[in-house]
């Protein structure tokens, strides 16, 4: 992932809200699973839940 | 911003009450059953009932509950009255096969960490404040949606601009985080939400569906002697096979009425579990005198517990939610900050920078 705006793909709609939409169904999905689908559910609410945190790590450790 | 200020200590007592369970058991504040030789057998119920009040003369009991995940004991809670102050209750376990009381449950700094958490020791009035709290976190986190559009909408996704200014850099961590961070934060505030509003609703069901359910007794004297405790439990069970008794409430307290026992029964999977279903039996009799679901608004209530709480997925759910709630806070703090230089910048009458679009006050 490139770390400067880059003007000429400025503002579409996708581009701005596609990674947040699509961590946020994760996130509702991992919340229910846990208790709606019993022990598998489990586990995927681990996986979807983690996802938050491991995009921020990646960010934090990105070199400048 | 003083709203910011509650919901930074809503976060910061938040974040230990996640492993409450785990802090009481190892400060001591966990009462500890010994192991029983197999093939004992559990006394009547009515014999802990008695050890019960044996244990606080003058005090009459007011629920008796069970623990899924710790069996072999009761919870009993026993007061001067039913109608006392909930907040004087006082809950000790008993053990189901010798009688004997095991220890005291929910003292110590995790309850003064709850107290701050739901209603900084106000009662009723705090929590509803904090629920208003809760709700302006909710609107919060939806204007901070509105802005990420301006804010980062000529950067890549997850984009810091590390080699710009601090208030740059605090503002791209600000966007990120809370950006990943917000399905969960709307579920965890709007369940925090409903929870304030438990006594209000308890009431609600109180007056409408349990008046209701309680009608054919009404104008009757309350029970002169109670029936025995393992015949409600025993009647309540047949009445509702499959499921298995989560408590049982003495008639006159505010989970049943003052003719009833209200038997509350919960099923077996991670969902039915929390829906209980409440079964009132004759105070006098133990016969089953009426059952029907828990309206829908209860039922909210009871499912919105586990996603505020983050207790329903084992021990690595718990510590993903313990981190989830530091990010908030870090975007809390991070809000802070940006709202502060803003507005420093504009006393000393400067110009914003002009990399990035004007920072707007939130």
């Amino acid at each position: 992932m490139g770390e400067t705006p880059l003007p000429s793909r400025a503002g579409t709609w996708r581009s701005v809200f596609g990674a947040p939409i699509v961590i946020g169904i994760l996130s509702l999905g991992g919340l229910l699973s846990a208790l709606l689908l019993g022990e598998v559910g489990k586990y995927l609410s681990w996986i979807a839940l983690a996802v938050p945190l491991v995009i921020s790590v990646r960010a934090y450790m990105r070199r400048p | 911003m003083i709203s910011t200020v509650f919901l930074l200590l809503l976060c910061l007592t938040g974040l230990p009450l996640i492993f409450t369970h785990e802090i009481n058991d190892a400060l001591g504040y966990s009462p500890k059953k010994e192991p029983h030789p197999p093939g004992a057998s559990k006394l009547s119920l009515d014999a802990v009932g008695r050890a019960a009040l044996a244990d606080k003369p003058g005090s009459v009991l007011l629920y008796l509950g069970w623990d899924k995940d710790d069996p072999g004991q009761v919870y009993t809670y026993a007061n001067t009255s039913v109608t006392a102050d909930p907040q004087t209750t006082t809950v000790k376990t008993f053990d189901e096969y010798t009688a004997k009381p095991i220890g005291s449950v929910g003292g110590g700094p995790m309850l003064v960490l709850l107290r701050l958490h739901t209603d900084v020791y106000l009662g009723l009035p705090g929590k509803l404040f904090m629920g208003f709290m809760g709700l302006l976190f909710m609107t919060a986190i939806i204007s901070g949606v509105v802005l990420y559009w301006p804010f980062t909408r000529r950067l890549n996704f997850a984009a810091i601009r590390k080699e710009k200014s601090r208030r740059v850099r605090w503002l791209d961590w600000h966007n990120l985080l809370g950006v990943v961070t917000v399905c969960w934060a709307l579920v965890v505030g709007g369940t925090g939400v409903i929870n304030t509003l438990a006594e209000v609703m308890l009431g609600v069901w109180q007056r409408n569906e349990l008046a209701a359910m309680a009608a054919p007794y009404a104008g009757k004297p309350p029970p002169a002697q109670l029936a025995s405790l393992d015949k409600v439990v025993g009647n309540a069970t047949v009445a509702m096979p499959g499921m298995d008794i989560a408590f049982i409430a003495f008639p006159g307290t505010p989970f049943t009425s003052s003719h009833h026992y209200a038997a509350f029964m919960r099923g077996d999977t991670p969902l039915t579990a929390r829906l209980m279903r409440p079964v009132l039996l004759d105070g006098e009799t133990g016969a089953v005198s009426d059952t029907s679901d828990l309206p829908i608004y209860l039922k909210a209530l009871l499912v919105s517990q586990p996603l505020h709480f983050g207790d329903y997925g084992g021990m690595p759910l718990k510590i993903i939610w313990a981190l989830l709630d530091v990010l908030t806070i870090i975007v809390l703090g991070g809000g802070v900050y940006l709202w502060w230089v803003k507005r420093s910048k504009v006393r000393r009458g400067a110009r914003l920078a002009t990399a990035g679009p004007a920072l707007q006050a939130s």
